[in-house]
């Protein structure tokens, strides 16, 4: 299987934009938990950062734990930098 | 418990240091209403919260608010990086310095260190959803 490598800035964009509705409909569904138009924009949105995730840690390393890579030998979790520093997403 | 995730909920890009500034920004860190504060408050509260709703959302936001305190360090922290001894003297920065250098401590732009008594968590929920009002409301 190919792939063409994405744009890191773009990704971390994306990853941040379906991040951002899921975080903000969940708070919504919270207290709204019955609403089946908001139900359906949770299940497409975690779907596509789940998928967006995935695809970072492939090609930049891991943004969450369960995005880890397993097979290296290197603990990768540590090696990108942080968020506050310099290169940080 | 929570999960950690490796980046911070909207980027924070800072190119020119600002001592200054960051002083003032630093009370959105350890203030009377900063972050810190936002979520102890929410995160105290949720569990004597009777409804499943409020719960769940003391709880999403509590959790939330940790996040925005994690852009406001990061802005600090890049506000104030790699100062030199003419700046720290120049911005007035010097005074927090000399306890804490250039890391980041919980406190309000005056000075005073963040503490507990800056929220309420009462059980009675009209009370602590009427302070969490009072208190989001000072911020927008």
């Amino acid at each position: 299987m190919t792939e063409n490598k994405p744009d890191r800035s773009e990704l971390l964009e994306w990853i941040n934009v379906v991040s951002f509705a899921v975080d903000d409909v969940k708070l919504f569904l919270d207290t709204h938990p019955c609403d089946q138009d908001a139900l359906e924009y949770f299940e497409e949105f975690k779907k596509q950062r789940v998928q967006a995730l995935k695809e970072y840690a492939r090609h930049f390393g891991p943004l969450t734990l369960d995005t880890a890579c397993t097979p290296a030998d290197y603990w990768c979790w540590i090696n990108e930098p942080w968020p506050w520093q310099e290169g940080g997403c | 418990m929570w999960n950690y995730e490796k980046r911070l909920q909207h980027p924070v890009k800072i190119t020119q240091v600002n001592p200054q500034i960051a002083q003032i920004i630093i009370t959105q860190f350890g203030g009377p209403d900063g972050e810190l504060a936002a979520s102890m408050r929410y995160l105290s509260q949720r569990y004597s919260m009777p409804y499943k709703e409020v719960t769940g959302i003391l709880t999403d936001i509590g959790t939330e608010e940790l996040a925005h305190m994690e852009m406001i360090c990061a802005i600090v922290h890049q506000l104030t990086r790699d100062l030199t001894p003419e700046q720290l003297a120049e911005s007035g920065f010097d005074k927090y310095y000399v306890d804490h250098t250039l890391a980041l401590w919980p406190q309000a732009a005056s000075g005073a260190p963040f503490t507990a008594t800056y929220f309420q968590s009462k059980g009675d929920p009209i009370t602590d959803i009427h302070e969490d009002m009072a208190a989001d409301g000072t911020i927008l």
